[in-house]
Protein backbone atom coordinates (compact mmCIF):
# COMPACT_ATOMS: atom_id res chain seq x y z
CA UNK A 1 0.00 0.00 0.00
CA UNK A 2 1.68 3.16 -0.70
CA UNK A 3 1.14 6.35 0.99
CA UNK A 4 0.31 9.07 -1.43
CA UNK A 5 2.29 12.84 -0.62
CA UNK A 6 0.43 15.29 1.13
CA UNK A 7 -0.72 17.87 -1.00
CA UNK A 8 -0.94 20.65 1.63
CA UNK A 9 2.19 22.02 3.65
CA UNK A 10 1.91 24.35 6.59
CA UNK A 11 4.49 26.58 6.44
CA UNK A 12 4.86 30.09 9.25
CA UNK A 13 4.68 33.27 6.94
CA UNK A 14 5.76 36.17 8.70
CA UNK A 15 4.96 34.21 12.12
CA UNK A 16 1.71 32.81 11.18
CA UNK A 17 0.95 29.31 10.01
CA UNK A 18 -0.34 28.95 6.14
CA UNK A 19 -1.12 26.10 4.72
CA UNK A 20 0.02 25.99 0.86
CA UNK A 21 -0.06 23.27 -1.82
CA UNK A 22 2.74 21.07 -1.84
CA UNK A 23 5.05 22.32 -5.14
CA UNK A 24 4.81 25.84 -3.97
CA UNK A 25 7.43 28.32 -4.70
CA UNK A 26 8.81 31.41 -2.78
CA UNK A 27 7.27 33.99 -5.76
CA UNK A 28 4.18 32.30 -6.06
CA UNK A 29 3.73 32.51 -1.88
CA UNK A 30 4.81 36.62 -2.06
CA UNK A 31 2.39 37.15 -4.63
CA UNK A 32 -0.39 36.50 -2.84
CA UNK A 33 0.89 39.23 -0.34
CA UNK A 34 1.92 42.28 -2.38
CA UNK A 35 2.24 42.73 -6.01
CA UNK A 36 4.84 45.69 -5.39
CA UNK A 37 7.77 45.43 -8.68
CA UNK A 38 10.16 45.83 -5.63
CA UNK A 39 10.47 47.07 -2.36
CA UNK A 40 10.33 43.57 -0.69
CA UNK A 41 12.82 41.03 0.35
CA UNK A 42 12.13 37.54 1.56
CA UNK A 43 14.20 35.08 4.07
CA UNK A 44 13.30 31.65 4.41
CA UNK A 45 14.70 30.12 7.40
CA UNK A 46 16.89 33.22 8.50
CA UNK A 47 18.82 33.04 4.82
CA UNK A 48 17.97 35.76 2.71
CA UNK A 49 16.41 34.49 -0.98
CA UNK A 50 17.58 37.09 -3.20
CA UNK A 51 14.66 37.94 -5.27
CA UNK A 52 15.97 36.25 -8.90
CA UNK A 53 16.15 33.05 -6.72
CA UNK A 54 12.54 32.97 -5.60
CA UNK A 55 10.64 31.17 -8.64
CA UNK A 56 13.09 27.98 -7.92
CA UNK A 57 12.76 28.39 -4.17
CA UNK A 58 10.11 25.63 -3.05
CA UNK A 59 8.86 25.81 -0.23
CA UNK A 60 9.21 22.52 2.11
CA UNK A 61 6.68 21.98 5.50
CA UNK A 62 7.68 23.85 8.22
CA UNK A 63 9.49 26.65 6.46
CA UNK A 64 9.84 30.04 8.50
CA UNK A 65 9.32 32.20 5.61
CA UNK A 66 10.21 35.90 6.48
CA UNK A 67 8.60 38.69 4.03
CA UNK A 68 10.03 42.34 4.25
CA UNK A 69 9.03 45.76 3.08
CA UNK A 70 10.72 49.17 4.09
CA UNK A 71 8.20 51.16 6.36
CA UNK A 72 8.25 54.37 8.47
CA UNK A 73 10.91 54.39 10.43
CA UNK A 74 14.63 55.68 12.28
CA UNK B 1 41.25 76.19 9.47
CA UNK B 2 41.50 75.26 12.93
CA UNK B 3 39.36 72.58 14.08
CA UNK B 4 36.15 73.52 15.20
CA UNK B 5 35.95 71.55 18.31
CA UNK B 6 38.98 73.12 19.75
CA UNK B 7 37.50 76.59 19.12
CA UNK B 8 35.43 75.60 22.60
CA UNK B 9 38.80 75.42 24.14
CA UNK B 10 41.01 78.03 22.86
CA UNK B 11 41.68 80.35 25.92
CA UNK B 12 40.94 83.84 26.12
CA UNK B 13 43.05 86.15 24.07
CA UNK B 14 43.80 84.32 21.52
CA UNK B 15 41.28 85.21 18.71
CA UNK B 16 41.69 83.12 15.98
CA UNK B 17 41.82 86.15 13.62
CA UNK B 18 42.27 89.49 15.34
CA UNK B 19 42.66 91.11 12.18
CA UNK B 20 38.96 90.67 11.34
CA UNK B 21 36.71 93.67 12.07
CA UNK B 22 34.46 93.07 15.44
CA UNK B 23 31.94 95.56 14.02
CA UNK B 24 30.07 94.49 10.34
CA UNK B 25 28.82 98.04 10.37
CA UNK B 26 32.52 99.42 10.03
CA UNK B 27 32.52 100.24 6.64
CA UNK B 28 36.64 101.89 7.10
CA UNK B 29 36.95 98.78 5.53
CA UNK B 30 35.99 98.31 1.93
CA UNK B 31 36.07 94.51 1.49
CA UNK B 32 33.24 94.63 4.72
CA UNK B 33 29.71 95.58 3.63
CA UNK B 34 27.56 95.04 1.14
CA UNK B 35 29.86 92.27 -0.82
CA UNK B 36 30.47 90.37 2.37
CA UNK B 37 27.00 89.47 2.03
CA UNK B 38 26.86 86.41 0.24
CA UNK B 39 29.91 84.75 1.59
CA UNK B 40 31.15 81.67 -0.34
CA UNK B 41 30.89 79.25 2.43
CA UNK B 42 27.32 79.96 2.62
CA UNK B 43 26.10 78.28 -0.37
CA UNK B 44 25.54 73.98 1.17
CA UNK B 45 27.12 72.79 -2.34
CA UNK B 46 30.48 74.90 -1.55
CA UNK B 47 30.26 72.64 1.64
CA UNK B 48 29.20 69.05 1.16
CA UNK B 49 28.91 66.16 3.21
CA UNK B 50 31.29 63.14 1.95
CA UNK B 51 29.96 59.82 3.39
CA UNK B 52 31.55 56.32 1.64
CA UNK B 53 31.92 57.50 -2.04
CA UNK B 54 28.44 60.18 -1.89
CA UNK B 55 28.40 63.68 -1.59
CA UNK B 56 25.37 65.48 -0.23
CA UNK B 57 24.72 69.42 0.00
CA UNK B 58 22.31 68.61 3.11
CA UNK B 59 23.67 67.68 6.32
CA UNK B 60 20.04 66.97 7.25
CA UNK B 61 19.70 63.35 7.50
CA UNK B 62 15.83 62.68 8.41
CA UNK B 63 14.09 59.62 9.52
CA UNK B 64 10.29 58.68 8.66
CA UNK B 65 9.17 57.55 11.97
CA UNK B 66 6.44 59.11 13.85
CA UNK B 67 4.58 60.67 11.02
CA UNK B 68 1.04 61.20 11.57
CA UNK B 69 0.50 60.42 8.28
CA UNK B 70 2.66 60.01 4.56
CA UNK B 71 1.60 63.62 3.10
CA UNK B 72 2.83 65.57 6.44
CA UNK B 73 5.51 63.34 5.91
CA UNK B 74 6.49 64.26 2.40
CA UNK B 75 6.66 68.49 3.53
CA UNK B 76 8.48 67.92 5.95
CA UNK B 77 11.07 66.06 3.91
CA UNK B 78 10.78 68.97 1.84
CA UNK B 79 11.05 71.46 4.29
CA UNK B 80 14.03 70.04 5.58
CA UNK B 81 16.07 69.67 2.26
CA UNK B 82 17.54 66.32 3.21
CA UNK B 83 19.06 64.14 0.70
CA UNK B 84 19.41 61.07 2.74
CA UNK B 85 16.35 59.46 4.90
CA UNK B 86 15.82 56.80 6.96
CA UNK B 87 13.59 53.52 6.88
CA UNK B 88 12.47 50.39 8.78
CA UNK B 89 12.73 47.32 7.74
CA UNK B 90 9.60 45.19 8.48
CA UNK B 91 7.25 42.47 8.23
CA UNK B 92 4.76 43.15 4.77
CA UNK B 93 1.27 43.75 5.57
CA UNK B 94 -0.79 43.21 3.10
CA UNK B 95 -3.68 45.70 4.47
CA UNK B 96 -1.02 48.79 4.37
CA UNK B 97 -1.96 51.49 1.60
CA UNK B 98 0.68 53.73 0.20
CA UNK B 99 4.90 53.20 0.70
CA UNK B 100 7.25 55.53 2.34
CA UNK B 101 9.33 54.46 -0.52
CA UNK B 102 6.92 56.10 -3.13
CA UNK B 103 7.23 59.49 -1.03
CA UNK B 104 11.46 58.94 -1.39
CA UNK B 105 11.42 58.14 -4.72
CA UNK B 106 9.23 60.85 -5.90
CA UNK B 107 11.31 63.61 -3.92
CA UNK B 108 14.87 62.27 -5.69
CA UNK B 109 16.03 61.32 -1.81
CA UNK B 110 18.36 58.74 -1.39
CA UNK B 111 16.83 55.80 1.31
CA UNK B 112 19.16 54.57 3.67
CA UNK B 113 17.68 51.78 5.50
CA UNK B 114 18.00 50.93 9.54
CA UNK B 115 18.45 47.61 11.61
CA UNK B 116 15.91 49.39 14.31
CA UNK B 117 14.60 46.29 16.42
CA UNK B 118 17.73 44.05 16.34
CA UNK B 119 18.90 43.23 19.77
CA UNK B 120 21.80 40.68 18.61
CA UNK B 121 24.80 41.31 15.67
CA UNK B 122 22.76 38.17 13.89
CA UNK B 123 19.19 39.93 13.62
CA UNK B 124 21.16 42.88 12.47
CA UNK B 125 23.23 41.78 9.96
CA UNK B 126 20.49 39.77 8.60
CA UNK B 127 18.35 42.72 8.56
CA UNK B 128 20.85 44.79 6.79
CA UNK B 129 20.73 41.55 3.50
CA UNK B 130 17.46 42.09 3.63
CA UNK B 131 17.25 45.53 3.10
CA UNK B 132 20.34 45.27 0.76
CA UNK B 133 17.95 43.24 -1.44
CA UNK B 134 14.89 44.87 -0.35
CA UNK B 135 16.19 48.35 -1.64
CA UNK B 136 19.15 47.74 -3.38
CA UNK B 137 21.94 49.57 -1.65
CA UNK B 138 24.52 48.78 0.57
CA UNK B 139 24.02 51.11 2.77
CA UNK B 140 22.80 50.64 6.36
CA UNK B 141 22.50 52.53 9.34
CA UNK B 142 23.19 49.85 12.41
CA UNK B 143 21.27 49.98 15.32
CA UNK B 144 21.76 46.69 17.93
CA UNK B 145 20.10 48.24 20.71
CA UNK B 146 20.45 46.28 24.22
CA UNK B 147 16.63 47.31 25.63
CA UNK B 148 13.09 48.64 24.74
CA UNK B 149 13.14 50.95 27.89
CA UNK B 150 16.46 53.12 26.99
CA UNK B 151 16.98 51.83 22.96
CA UNK B 152 20.75 52.54 24.35
CA UNK B 153 22.96 51.20 21.83
CA UNK B 154 24.82 47.21 23.26
CA UNK B 155 28.30 48.30 21.93
CA UNK B 156 29.54 44.67 21.82
CA UNK B 157 26.94 43.58 19.50
CA UNK B 158 27.40 46.58 17.20
CA UNK B 159 30.69 46.78 16.83
CA UNK B 160 30.40 42.61 16.15
CA UNK B 161 27.55 43.29 13.25
CA UNK B 162 29.49 46.40 11.81
CA UNK B 163 32.51 44.22 11.48
CA UNK B 164 30.96 41.65 9.68
CA UNK B 165 28.97 43.80 7.69
CA UNK B 166 32.04 46.11 6.53
CA UNK B 167 33.75 42.89 5.55
CA UNK B 168 30.33 42.16 3.37
CA UNK B 169 31.05 44.97 1.47
CA UNK B 170 28.02 47.55 3.12
CA UNK B 171 28.34 51.17 3.95
CA UNK B 172 27.74 51.32 7.51
CA UNK B 173 26.68 54.30 9.81
CA UNK B 174 26.53 53.18 13.18
CA UNK B 175 24.36 54.50 15.96
CA UNK B 176 26.28 54.29 18.64
CA UNK B 177 27.02 55.81 22.31
CA UNK B 178 28.53 59.04 23.27
CA UNK B 179 31.95 56.96 23.82
CA UNK B 180 34.92 58.12 22.49
CA UNK B 181 36.40 54.55 22.68
CA UNK B 182 33.70 52.90 21.00
CA UNK B 183 33.77 55.49 18.08
CA UNK B 184 37.50 55.20 17.30
CA UNK B 185 36.67 51.18 17.23
CA UNK B 186 33.95 51.44 15.02
CA UNK B 187 35.69 54.15 12.78
CA UNK B 188 38.84 51.41 12.92
CA UNK B 189 36.63 48.32 11.62
CA UNK B 190 35.99 50.56 8.78
CA UNK B 191 32.22 52.34 9.71
CA UNK B 192 31.69 55.01 6.78
CA UNK B 193 30.20 57.26 9.78
CA UNK B 194 30.25 57.82 13.61
CA UNK B 195 26.84 58.32 14.76
CA UNK B 196 26.58 59.26 18.74
CA UNK B 197 23.66 59.70 20.49
CA UNK B 198 22.97 62.87 22.12
CA UNK B 199 20.23 61.47 24.55
CA UNK B 200 17.83 58.76 23.74
CA UNK B 201 16.22 57.73 21.17
CA UNK B 202 12.72 60.63 20.98
CA UNK B 203 13.58 61.86 24.09
CA UNK B 204 14.37 65.26 22.84
CA UNK B 205 17.24 65.54 25.71
CA UNK B 206 19.85 67.04 23.54
CA UNK B 207 23.12 66.48 24.13
CA UNK B 208 23.93 65.05 27.73
CA UNK B 209 27.62 65.27 27.22
CA UNK B 210 29.03 67.50 25.26
CA UNK B 211 32.42 67.13 26.28
CA UNK B 212 32.21 63.44 24.68
CA UNK B 213 31.33 64.65 21.35
CA UNK B 214 33.99 67.06 21.18
CA UNK B 215 36.41 64.25 21.83
CA UNK B 216 34.93 62.28 19.45
CA UNK B 217 34.56 64.78 16.53
CA UNK B 218 38.22 65.94 17.47
CA UNK B 219 39.79 62.81 16.89
CA UNK B 220 37.39 61.11 14.23
CA UNK B 221 38.40 60.69 10.47
CA UNK B 222 35.23 60.22 9.09
CA UNK B 223 32.07 62.35 9.70
CA UNK B 224 30.69 62.16 12.94
CA UNK B 225 26.62 62.46 12.80
CA UNK B 226 24.14 63.26 15.35
CA UNK B 227 21.83 60.58 16.39
CA UNK B 228 19.29 61.01 18.63
CA UNK B 229 18.04 63.10 21.45
CA UNK B 230 17.64 66.20 19.05
CA UNK B 231 14.24 68.28 20.44
CA UNK B 232 14.92 71.43 18.26
CA UNK B 233 16.91 73.91 16.35
CA UNK B 234 19.24 75.02 19.24
CA UNK B 235 20.32 70.74 20.05
CA UNK B 236 21.11 70.93 16.23
CA UNK B 237 23.17 73.90 16.14
CA UNK B 238 24.81 73.10 18.70
CA UNK B 239 25.96 69.62 17.58
CA UNK B 240 27.28 71.45 14.49
CA UNK B 241 29.41 73.54 16.47
CA UNK B 242 30.90 70.71 18.75
CA UNK B 243 32.00 69.41 15.40
CA UNK B 244 29.50 67.41 13.58
CA UNK B 245 29.62 66.85 10.12
CA UNK B 246 25.57 65.94 10.26
CA UNK B 247 22.91 65.79 12.12
CA UNK B 248 20.17 62.82 12.02
CA UNK B 249 16.70 63.32 13.73
CA UNK B 250 13.06 62.23 13.36
CA UNK B 251 10.80 62.58 16.43
CA UNK B 252 11.76 66.37 16.78
CA UNK B 253 10.20 67.28 13.04
CA UNK B 254 7.89 64.18 12.81
CA UNK B 255 6.37 64.61 16.11
CA UNK B 256 6.36 67.96 16.69
CA UNK B 257 3.35 70.34 16.71
CA UNK B 258 3.68 71.39 13.00
CA UNK B 259 6.18 68.75 11.41
CA UNK B 260 6.95 71.31 8.10
CA UNK B 261 7.85 74.37 10.00
CA UNK B 262 9.94 72.14 12.32
CA UNK B 263 11.68 70.90 9.54
CA UNK B 264 12.50 73.78 8.09
CA UNK B 265 13.92 75.38 11.43
CA UNK B 266 16.36 71.92 11.20
CA UNK B 267 17.25 72.70 7.82
CA UNK B 268 18.57 76.19 9.19
CA UNK B 269 19.92 75.04 12.53
CA UNK B 270 21.97 72.90 10.63
CA UNK B 271 23.35 75.26 8.32
CA UNK B 272 23.47 77.84 10.85
CA UNK B 273 25.70 75.60 13.39
CA UNK B 274 28.13 74.46 10.21
CA UNK B 275 29.18 78.35 9.70
CA UNK B 276 29.02 78.50 12.82
CA UNK B 277 31.76 76.00 13.44
CA UNK B 278 33.38 76.81 10.47
CA UNK B 279 34.01 80.10 11.46
CA UNK B 280 35.93 79.98 14.43
CA UNK B 281 33.36 81.36 17.85
CA UNK B 282 35.23 83.64 19.80
CA UNK B 283 36.63 83.03 23.15
CA UNK B 284 34.89 82.70 26.41
CA UNK B 285 35.67 85.55 28.82
CA UNK B 286 35.04 85.78 32.39
CA UNK B 287 34.31 89.82 32.20
CA UNK B 288 33.12 92.19 29.48
CA UNK B 289 35.24 93.14 26.77
CA UNK B 290 34.20 96.33 25.17
CA UNK B 291 33.07 96.18 21.20
CA UNK B 292 33.18 100.07 21.29
CA UNK B 293 36.32 102.05 21.09
CA UNK B 294 37.86 103.25 24.47
CA UNK B 295 39.11 106.31 23.14
CA UNK B 296 37.11 109.50 21.91
CA UNK B 297 34.93 109.50 24.51
CA UNK B 298 33.34 113.11 25.48
CA UNK B 299 34.03 114.16 28.61
CA UNK B 300 30.89 114.43 30.23
CA UNK B 301 29.86 115.69 34.10
CA UNK B 302 28.04 113.15 35.67
CA UNK B 303 26.83 115.77 38.21
CA UNK B 304 25.27 117.60 35.62
CA UNK B 305 22.66 115.66 33.57
CA UNK B 306 21.06 117.03 30.73
CA UNK B 307 18.08 115.80 31.48
CA UNK B 308 15.82 115.96 34.88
Amino acid sequence: MTVSPPVTLTVSVNGEPRQVPDGTTLDQLVATLTTAPGGVAAAVNEAVVPRGQWPATALSGEDRVEVLTAVQGG
Amino acid sequence: MSHPALDHDRSPGTPSNPSSPLNPYDLSDPSVGADAAPASGFLPSADPLTVGDREFASRLIMGTGGAPSLEVLERALIASGTQLTTVAIRRLNPRVQGSVLSVLDRLGIQVLPNTAGCFTAGEAVLTARLAREALGTDWVKLEVVADERTLLPDPVELLDAAETLVDDGFTVLPYTNDDPVLAQKLEDVGCAAIMPLGSPIGSGLGIRNRHNFQLITARARVPVILDAGAGTASDVALAMELGCAAVMLASAVTRAQEPELMAEAMRYAVSAGRLASRAGRIPRRHFALPSSPEEGRARLDPERPAFE
